[in-house]
């Protein structure tokens, strides 16, 4: 039959098109439970995040399903037409393409752009609070450790020849010499009160790594040699990973770590135990 | 930009002449393995990007069959690596090797061999009615030394520290601090850095060739404005090649002197890696990052940019009239490769840049998907009206288009930082990437095949088998690359070897779903292998010109004699694409054809 396989492209390509919008739209996979959408926010600058994610969702996903309808209509009725049919020329020709892609993709770009600025300078060029509490992040091959200033509210100073994982002085602390660094809380986890402002001073031990927490919507890398931090505030307890996304050598699909959200109280609590351990 | 294409017409006929070309060989070597001819050349970069997808392809199987069934032995494997794989179990080092060597296998060897080096050299001497390149001895040596990289490369699978593991970006300081930073990291890894090195100083050898193949040897009428849009792609993307390779030889270098010769570009003080403090000061990772993505997002167009000119090609031939806009087309191209230079700021929006610098590279960007839906509305407003024959290769051609939407509506989300703090290092990254760089170029890889097999070999190809592989594909690498970008909206992480994280344990279902996908769709590519070999040898003979295309290469035998024009220097009369107008030979007009005609 004469256009048959135009045809065949025009309908693999609507169902492809269709079948590619379920997930998005239902935020699972196919009939199951699996979800596919980002888990809840549970920060203070996470839903402008959220915002600009599912408005840039609307608009590509419109996009893509112009584009690819359009293409399968035309393959639809222009393949294999008979010979002596003629050749037509899309009204406007290609003044209308340009045109069309300067208004309707130039105004994407303005507004996206426009609204990205907003939520990227809510991480970024906001500074913290004078009062954020302050917490050091250390990430190296393939843990994460956490260091909280004690009693003084000062951090010990660092020193990386120091660093013994045998006797367990991560961060190369020198208590005989540097009083600063003898109450310093140490641990595995990181444990924030909720609704408090957070301060994460990171830095590098050995390679490239990344702070990643999805509910939160942070990621920040770990670069080695220089200090970076971000800010942030959790509003929802609860227990939530923290994962590695820098490559980082053999171990690094395990290197993890849980943030911990608590209420005031038990924060307080926590931090009297972790000190009595120290 | 008119009076360059008349200085380049004027300048035409004291080109042509210039080169002074080299005899027919004799020998079976001169004449097949140390060929000068760009016909013989183009093929063997053909064929050794097409050795490396099928490496690359394998690595990728064994990688999906890793994540989903961990414990499950690979028939096979451990003959490659007794270490990296006991027992056929791939180990979560060896895991990372397979990645590092697919993505530097698939970038370099296959997008950036297949469409711009193979298909490049064989058809821009003769689409601009050249009889070589300017520099064939040059054009030699740079396929040469792509081999040389490619075994460098390749010699990483055998070393006793096992191959590389810092995947295809090799970001330092894990790349650079040698072994210290576990398995992968040693001898592999500085191969991996000379691999690349070498493989610059072959594309830099190729780009210069190109370029001035174009410029000094089109024939008479063959001005810039007469050139078909490949010919112009393959001119651009030298263009970017040029610059691009040329930032990133030297960062290979800094990093082999840094793990071999004790510097310290990109490794500062005070780092503890294994427990043992490193004796380096003064070095910044983030230098790496730029340099490497100074080069590494042009790259991304050195990939398309030839696809999209292979792919407007066949697709004006297929549909039998040019396009809505020639020069429009060729000025997005130009567009394109130019902000490909101002972009490369966005694969580190996180990196711990400075975060206004971030909100400058998100703009250009962004800015970059205008000209690109320009040409996506070109080629779409062009098939309104037309009289499309549905071969193997237009249906590669309008999957192209198809798989360049879908992948290029995701760059969307990454250009901005704020979402790309969610997305960054997800599979949607990996998703977004695959398919407009990896899957959409390799269909223009495809479409070319199925065109130009008949005049590169003088045979033709079974249509049948080539239509049966575009729907296994198409269909196929949909279901495997699609589902990547649902997991990121998930936050699923890329390069885990095991997914052993809470959040990432139910996600696995459709993880494995990809997975099956890939070996459905990956085993689809031995009809391709097979039809191209059956063809090659047993195929029916080719006519001089089966398509009915306009282009000077199809105005000579199939396959085109040693001096491609016998002799003589074709005249050009006109525009490439003078299809729907009536001809003597029909509804088109060959480009070094005389006859006055009225559309």
């Amino acid at each position: 039959m004469r256009g048959l396989m135009g045809k065949l492209f025009a309908v693999i390509l609507v169902v492809i098109a269709l079948a590619s919008a379920i997930p998005i739209v239902t935020h699972t996979w196919y009939g199951s439970a699996i979800r596919l959408s980002p888990p809840p926010d549970i920060s203070t600058h996470g839903h402008a995040i959220d915002e600009q994610l599912s408005e840039t969702m609307i608009e590509a996903g419109l996009s893509f399903l112009a584009a690819q309808l359009v293409l399968a209509l035309f393959v639809w009725k222009f393949a294999d037409r008979k010979g002596d049919t003629q050749i037509r020329t899309f009204p406007g020709g290609a003044k209308v393409m340009v045109i069309a892609a300067l208004v309707l993709v130039g105004s994407e770009i303005l507004a996206l752009g426009v609204l990205s600025q907003k939520a990227w300078a809510n991480v970024y060029f906001k500074p913290a609070a004078p009062d954020a509490l302050q917490i050091q992040a250390q990430a190296g091959q393939f843990a994460f450790y956490f260091r909280y200033p004690g009693s003084d509210g000062k951090f010990g100073a660092l020193h990386p020849d120091k660093i013994d994982e045998g006797n367990s002085n991560f961060f190369g602390l020198d208590p005989a010499n540097d009083v600063e660094s003898r109450d310093d809380i140490v641990t595995g986890e990181l444990a924030v009160p909720v609704n408090r402002e957070v301060l994460l001073l990171m830095h590098a031990k050995d390679v490239g790594h990344s702070f990643y927490v999805r509910e939160l919507r942070i990621q920040q890398d770990f670069v080695p040699g220089l200090d970076l931090s971000v800010h942030f505030t959790a509003t929802t307890t609860g227990k939530y990973e923290i994962v590695c996304t820098q490559l980082c050598g053999l171990g690094h699909y395990n290197m993890k770590a849980y943030l911990n959200v608590m209420s005031q109280e038990d924060f307080d609590h926590w931090m009297k135990q972790k000190a009595s351990e120290q | 930009m008119s009076e360059v294409v008349a200085l380049a017409a004027a300048e035409h006929s004291i080109g042509h002449d210039v080169a002074q070309h080299h005899a027919p060989p004799q020998g079976f070597i001169r004449k097949h393995i140390f060929s000068l001819d760009h016909k013989v050349i183009g093929k063997q970069y053909y064929a050794l990007a097409l050795v490396a997808v099928f490496i690359g392809m394998a690595l990728s199987w064994v990688m999906r069959i890793h994540l989903v069934w961990p414990n499950a032995p690979i028939p096979g494997l451990r003959f490659l690596s007794k270490t990296g794989a006991p027992g056929g179990i791939v180990t979560p080092e060896y895991y990372l090797s397979l990645m590092t060597m697919h993505g530097t296998l698939m970038v370099f060897f296959v997008l950036t061999n297949a469409p711009f080096a193979a298909f490049g050299n064989y058809f821009l001497p003769i689409q601009i009615g050249a009889e070589d390149m300017a520099f064939p001895r040059f054009n030699m040596m740079s396929f040469w030394t792509t081999f040389l990289a490619f075994c460098i490369l390749t010699a990483a699978f055998f070393v006793p520290d096992g191959p590389p593991i810092s995947g295809w970006t090799s970001y330092a300081p894990l790349s650079a601090v040698g072994s210290d930073a576990g398995p992968g990291e040693g001898f592999g890894q500085t191969l991996w850095a000379l691999s690349i090195f070498v493989f610059c100083i072959a594309s830099l050898l190729g780009s210069l060739n190109f370029i001035a193949t174009t410029l000094d040897l089109r024939t008479k009428g063959m001005t810039l404005s007469r050139m078909p849009i490949c010919t112009w792609a393959w001119f651009i993307t030298s263009c970017i090649a040029l610059l691009a390779f040329a930032v990133l030889m030297p960062a290979c270098l800094l990093l082999i002197l840094d793990r071999v010769a004790g510097t310290s570009f990109f490794i500062p003080a005070g780092l503890v890696v294994s427990d043992r403090l490193q004796p380096h000061s003064g070095g910044s990772p983030l230098l790496w990052q730029h340099l490497f993505w100074f080069f590494g997002h042009p790259e991304v167009y050195i990939a398309i940019l030839p696809a999209m000119g292979i792919v407007s090609h066949v697709l004006v031939n297929s549909m039998r009239r040019p396009l809505l806009s020639y020069r429009v087309v060729i000025y997005c191209m130009m567009a394109i490769g130019f902000l490909s230079y101002m972009v490369w700021g966005h694969h580190m929006f996180i990196s711990g840049m400075n975060p206004f610098s971030s909100l400058l590279f998100s703009f250009p960007t962004l800015l970059i998907t205008i000209p690109a839906t320009i040409m996506t509305l070109i080629w779409l407003g062009s098939l309104y009206g037309s009289k499309l024959r549905i071969t193997a290769a237009s249906l590669f051609a309008l999957g192209f288009i198809s798989m360049f939407v879908s992948g290029g509506v995701s760059g969307f989300f990454l250009a901005q930082p704020s979402i790309d703090i969610y997305l960054h290092a997800t599979t949607f990254v990996v998703g977004h990437f695959h398919m407009v760089m990896g899957v959409a170029a390799i269909f223009g890889i495809f479409a070319g095949t199925y065109f130009w097999f008949p005049k590169m070999t003088g045979r033709m190809m079974s249509e049948k088998l080539g239509k049966l592989h575009f729907w296994l594909t198409f269909v196929g690498t949909y279901c495997i690359f699609m589902p990547f970008h649902y997991l990121g909206l998930a936050g699923n992480v890329r390069r885990y070897a095991v997914l052993v994280d809470d959040y990432l344990i139910p996600l696995i279902p459709v993880h494995r779903f990809i997975t099956i996908a890939a070996l459905f769709t990956g085993a689809a590519q031995f009809i391709f292998l097979y039809n191209l070999i059956q063809s090659r040898f047993w195929g029916e003979a080719a006519p001089a010109n089966p398509w009915e295309c306009t282009s000077l290469e199809w105005s000579m035998p199939s396959p085109p004699p040693f001096d491609n024009f016998g002799g003589k220097h074709p005249v050009v009369y006109r525009d490439p694409y003078q299809y729907g107008v009536n001809g003597s030979k029909g509804d088109f007009v060959m480009q070094d054809s005389p006859e006055v005609v009225k559309a």
